[in-house]
Formats: C-alpha cells, sequence, structure tokens
C-alpha cells in the first residue's frame, strides 16, 4: 500500500518537472540559443576583439586601452563621424516629430477618409532603402530634379555642405509616417472631456493642442525621443546608398566608418571597438532617461 | 439650449475639418507624390524623362520592365529574396511560436529572465556583434549561403516575434486547450490543434511583418553576400542602379517591380501591417 503511494508520487514529480519545466524550455531552447549564437557569441568576441589589434585575418595581438585611446585622442575620422550621428540625431528628434504631431494632430479630428489618409501617410515606410533612395536620387537631381524648379541646379548630395542634410530628409520621408501612426494611436486614448473642457475655455487650435493633446501623449513622444535617439548611431543604409560616404567623408558616420575599417581597411579590432562606443552611447541615452523618469519626470 | 450647442459644436467641427483635410492633402502629396512620380517614370523614355520630369508620360514604355528584369538579373534576385522571405517566416514563426507559446501558457521558472533577456536584446545595437558576426560566419562556411542569411533574420526578428505571439497567445482562451488536454491532446497536438488555429491573425502579423523587412532589408546582405548569384533584391538593386543610375526610365521600372508586391499586400493587408509594424517598433 505504502510502496504504491510512493511509486506514484516519484511518477507526478516526474511528471511535473516534465510538464512545468522541460518541455516549456524545450519549446524555447532552440530560438533562444540561435540568438544567443548570433547575438550574444559575437558580442563577447567582440568585446575580447576590441582590446586587440586584430586584422580579421589570423592572430589578435591584446593591445589594451589603445584602441579607445586612439578613438577619442588621435583619430579625427571617428570624432568627425560621431559629429555627424549627433547632427542626424538632433534632425530625428525635432524634423520627423514635428510632422509627425502636426499629421497625427489633424487626422486624430477626421472621421471621413481617416483610413485613406493614415494608409497614403504610413506607405512610405514600407517602402525597402534601396528604393526610397531612387526615389530621391531622382528628385535631387541638378538637372530636372526638384531644385530646379526653384531655380537651384547645383547637386545636393554632391556637396559637402548640403548631402547630409539632403540624405536626412529623404529618410524623414520615409520615417515620419510610423512616428505618426503611433502618435495617433496614443492620441485615441486621450478623454474627450478634457478638449469639451478646452472648448468651453475658448481655448484656441494651439492651446488645445499644447494643453490637451501634447500632455496627453507625452510618454509616447518622450519614449520615441529615446528609440530615435538610440538609432541615430545606427544610420548606415541611406547614407551608404546615396553617398558611400562622400563627398570627400562629408556624411561619414559611424556606421559607414565601421564599415570600412571592418571590410576594407582590415582593422577589425579597431572596428569592434568603435561598435562597443555605440552600445555605450545607447546605454548612456537609456539610462538618462530611467534618470529622469526617477526625478518624477513621467516618459 | 442643447441642440443650440450642439449645432454650434457641429458647425464648429465642420469649419475645422476643411482645415485639416486641407493640409492632410498636402501632406498626402508629399507621401504619395514621389512614389507616383516612380511609377510615372517607370513608363517613359529616358528622353521624355528629361523633357518633361514631373508630368504624365506621353507615351507608355513598357519595354522598360522587359530591359530591367533583363539587365537587372531580376529573375534570380527575385528567386533568392524569396527564399530568404520564405525560409525566415517559417523558421520564425515554428520557433518564435514555440517560444510564444512555452511564454504565454506555461510560465516556466526562468520566464521572466527570458522577457528581460529579449527586450534588453531587441535594443542592442547591431554594430556591437555585426563585425565578429561576420568572421564567424566566415569560419563557418556561412557567408554567401541562404542558411547563414536565414539564421541571422530569424535570430533578429526573434524578440520581436515572441513579444507579438505571446501577447497574442494570452489574449486566447484557456478552456478549449484544458479541454483538449482532457481528451488526451499532447503539447504538440495543443499547439497546432488549437492554437494555431485560433491565433493565426497573429501569426499571419508576424509573417508579414517579418516578411516585409527580410524583403527590404539590406545591410546584412551587403555584408553577408558578396557572390552575385546570391543576392538578394536589394543590393542587386543597389549595384544595378551604381551600373545604370543614368538610365532614369530603367530603374525606376526596376525599383517598381521590386514595390509592387509589398505595395499590393500592403493594401490588402494594411491594417495588419500598421498594427504589426508599429507594436513591434522595428527599425528606420
Amino acid at each position: 500500500m505504502l510502496g504504491k503511494l510512493r511509486i506514484n508520487r516519484e511518477y507526478w514529480t516526474r511528471y511535473r518537472v516534465m510538464r512545468y519545466w522541460v518541455v516549456p524550455w524545450l519549446f524555447m531552447l532552440p530560438i533562444l540559443g540561435l540568438h544567443a549564437f548570433v547575438v550574444v557569441f559575437p558580442a563577447s568576441q567582440g568585446v575580447y576583439y576590441s582590446f586587440t589589434d586584430w586584422s580579421g585575418i589570423g592572430e589578435a595581438e591584446f593591445i589594451g586601452l589603445r584602441n579607445f585611446e586612439e578613438m577619442f585622442f588621435e583619430d579625427q575620422s571617428h570624432l568627425d563621424a560621431l559629429s555627424r550621428n549627433i547632427q542626424w540625431m538632433l534632425f530625428f528628434i525635432t524634423v520627423p516629430f514635428i510632422f509627425a504631431l502636426f499629421g497625427s494632430s489633424l487626422l486624430a479630428k477626421v472621421r471621413r477618409g481617416a483610413m485613406i489618409y493614415r494608409t497614403a501617410l504610413f506607405m512610405p515606410f514600407i517602402l525597402p532603402s534601396v528604393v526610397t533612395a531612387t526615389i530621391w536620387r531622382y528628385l535631387y537631381n541638378p538637372r530636372f530634379g526638384l531644385p530646379t524648379l526653384v531655380g537651384y541646379d547645383k547637386a545636393l548630395l554632391g556637396q559637402s555642405d548640403t548631402a547630409l542634410w539632403a540624405i536626412a530628409f529623404a529618410d524623414n520621408w520615409h520615417f515620419w509616417g510610423f512616428l505618426m501612426v503611433l502618435f495617433l494611436t496614443a492620441m485615441q486614448g486621450i478623454d474627450p472631456v478634457l478638449y469639451d473642457a478646452a472648448k468651453v475655455d475658448g481655448a484656441s487650435r494651439w492651446e488645445e493642442f499644447w494643453h490637451v493633446t501634447l500632455p496627453g501623449i507625452r510618454p509616447v513622444v518622450l519614449f520615441m525621443m529615446m528609440m530615435v535617439m538610440i538609432w541615430a548611431f545606427l544610420v548606415f543604409d541611406y547614407i551608404f546608398i546615396l553617398t558611400g560616404g562622400g563627398p570627400a567623408g562629408a556624411t561619414e558616420v559611424l556606421g559607414i566608418d565601421i564599415y570600412k575599417n571592418a571590410f576594407q581597411r582590415f582593422e577589425a579590432g579597431y572596428a569592434a571597438a568603435q561598435g562597443i562606443t555605440i552600445c555605450l552611447f545607447a546605454g548612456l541615452i537609456v539610462s538618462v532617461f530611467a534618470m529622469l523618469r526617477k526625478r518624477g519626470w513621467e516618459i | 439650449m442643447r441642440a443650440q450647442r450642439e449645432f454650434f459644436l457641429f458647425r464648429k467641427q465642420r469649419e475645422s475639418n476643411a482645415f485639416n483635410h486641407f493640409f492632410l492633402s498636402i501632406l498626402v502629396v508629399f507621401s504619395l507624390g514621389p512614389v507616383v512620380l516612380l511609377g510615372l517614370n517607370s513608363v517613359k523614355s529616358n528622353s521624355e524623362i528629361a523633357l518633361n520630369p514631373l508630368g504624365l508620360p506621353r507615351q507608355v514604355h513598357l519595354d522598360n520592365f522587359a530591359n530591367a528584369w533583363q539587365k537587372g538579373e531580376f529573375s534570380r534576385t527575385f528567386k533568392n529574396s524569396v527564399i530568404l522571405v520564405v525560409g525566415t517566416v517559417a523558421a520564425e514563426l515554428v520557433l518564435g511560436g514555440l517560444a510564444a507559446y512555452s511564454l504565454a501558457r506555461k510560465n516556466p521558472p526562468g520566464a521572466n529572465f527570458v522577457m528581460i533577456y529579449l527586450l534588453v536584446a531587441s535594443t542592442v545595437p547591431i554594430w556591437l556583434y555585426l563585425v565578429p558576426l561576420f568572421f564567424l560566419w566566415r569560419q563557418l562556411g556561412l557567408l554567401n549561403t541562404y542558411h547563414g542569411l536565414i539564421l541571422i533574420y530569424t535570430a533578429l526578428n526573434a524578440p520581436f516575434s515572441i513579444f507579438l505571439l505571446r501577447s497574442y497567445l494570452i489574449g486566447l482562451p484557456v478552456e478549449l486547450e484544458d479541454a483538449a488536454r482532457v481528451d488526451g491532446a499532447n503539447e504538440l497536438q495543443v499547439l497546432l490543434r488549437i492554437i494555431v488555429p485560433l491565433a493565426w491573425p497573429g501569426f499571419l502579423t508576424v509573417g508579414l511583418v517579418v516578411g516585409l523587412g527580410i524583403w527590404s532589408e539590406f545591410q546584412v546582405a551587403l555584408i553577408f553576400v558578396h557572390k552575385p548569384d546570391m543576392f538578394p533584391v536589394t543590393t542587386s538593386y543597389f549595384k544595378f542602379t551604381d551600373r545604370f543610375g543614368r538610365d532614369w526610365a530603367m530603374t525606376s521600372a526596376g525599383a517598381f517591380m521590386m514595390i509592387a508586391p509589398v505595395l499590393i499586400l500592403f493594401l490588402a493587408l494594411q491594417r495588419r501591417f500598421v498594427e504589426g509594424l508599429t507594436q513591434g517598433g522595428v527599425k528606420f
């Protein structure tokens, strides 16, 4: 009698372990293992290589913090690239946000045709970067593109002082509709009573936006600002496709510099170190936002 | 009094809507204009583009498409991209679906850790691991192969897919699964017979978003594929515009062929696209 009970208990324990431990983890293991192999393992290798002078082939020699020293005190092209990423970031935390806030606050009030507007404004976001780049290379062309309509016949992408902004604007064309849809969804969660109250108080369109709409979607706006700031350090596609870093290095951002160091100049160790600094910047941005949140900002 | 107020509000709303429609139309022209222009240029001749860069075509030249198809080697690159899209989406739905089911329903010890891991993983900058990953792939002989790219794409899309599928599965009623288990179904049967039929909208959304991402992907394909035979549409099109950059008619036709399947799918299923893309917060 007692022995039988014990067998039963063992059976149940084994069943429980199988059911609540082994099977669920077996289900998760393939994709987690793959992810670790593609992301975590190379990332840890990258940390190691960043302290070496590895060329990508053969032996790597440990050189301590030499790469980081060079990056921040000697390598002017790295510092220039970094400053272009910051310019890119300043562009992307303003221009697309203005477009998106303008579009979404207009669209939030519209009933008829709202779906059509949303679809049309979101559409550029689904286009591949190579296609968006082709379209804008055409629109910017100095022979019969848009600039010629106002009598400007220089190549926007071919001059050092305009190229970066021209690329940023093309990327913005592709990107702002995405932000707009996020803001629109957030605006639908604002209590309509607040708008009625604003109306009773005789608020103007601008006052309504400033005192009701913007505070209502602030968490989403600030979160997206954080994401955009991180993404600004990763930019690669549009610049690589449209100028490849030119003219004369005027659009060389960190992504392009790392690509060239790793795959053209055989400085894989240095490129890995640059990748790590991007990661540190991202971490810094996240911690600044987390700190502001702790101080009572509603993020 | 009330009727008067409602009338007043109604009138005011009508007025403000005209203002809104006016500016929204300008934004629509800004967003769609360039794409429409691409479509128009794809059926013009080059000499007409130079004379009439922004207008309607006077004569429709469909041979641009045939030229682009041939010179851009689209028959091969389309095939490559379709293999990458189908392979990645299949791997993602099967492996991501299994993990999402486990997280949503089993909540095994360590599930919280997995969620945090995925959250952090999805924000880690790609440049942290891209360079070492390239040399690892070269060592393993995975450069210039379909499975080499599919493995990377599946891994990079995993956090998004698992999160979205998990939130779909959590919303489903548990009763049906319990009933199936009482009838003696095992875990795999529950997943295939109950979960998948109920959660297909979630799977469809993930499939669309991941598929779109792979079809458009440029950076990883550029770094991991150097053999022209293996180029997907994006990097092949990049090389194509590099060679025939001045031939606006042909490059426009090529671009249009590349986005046509995407546009058709988007217009047919735009709710799912918008929902999936805005929940994933992918990249830009």
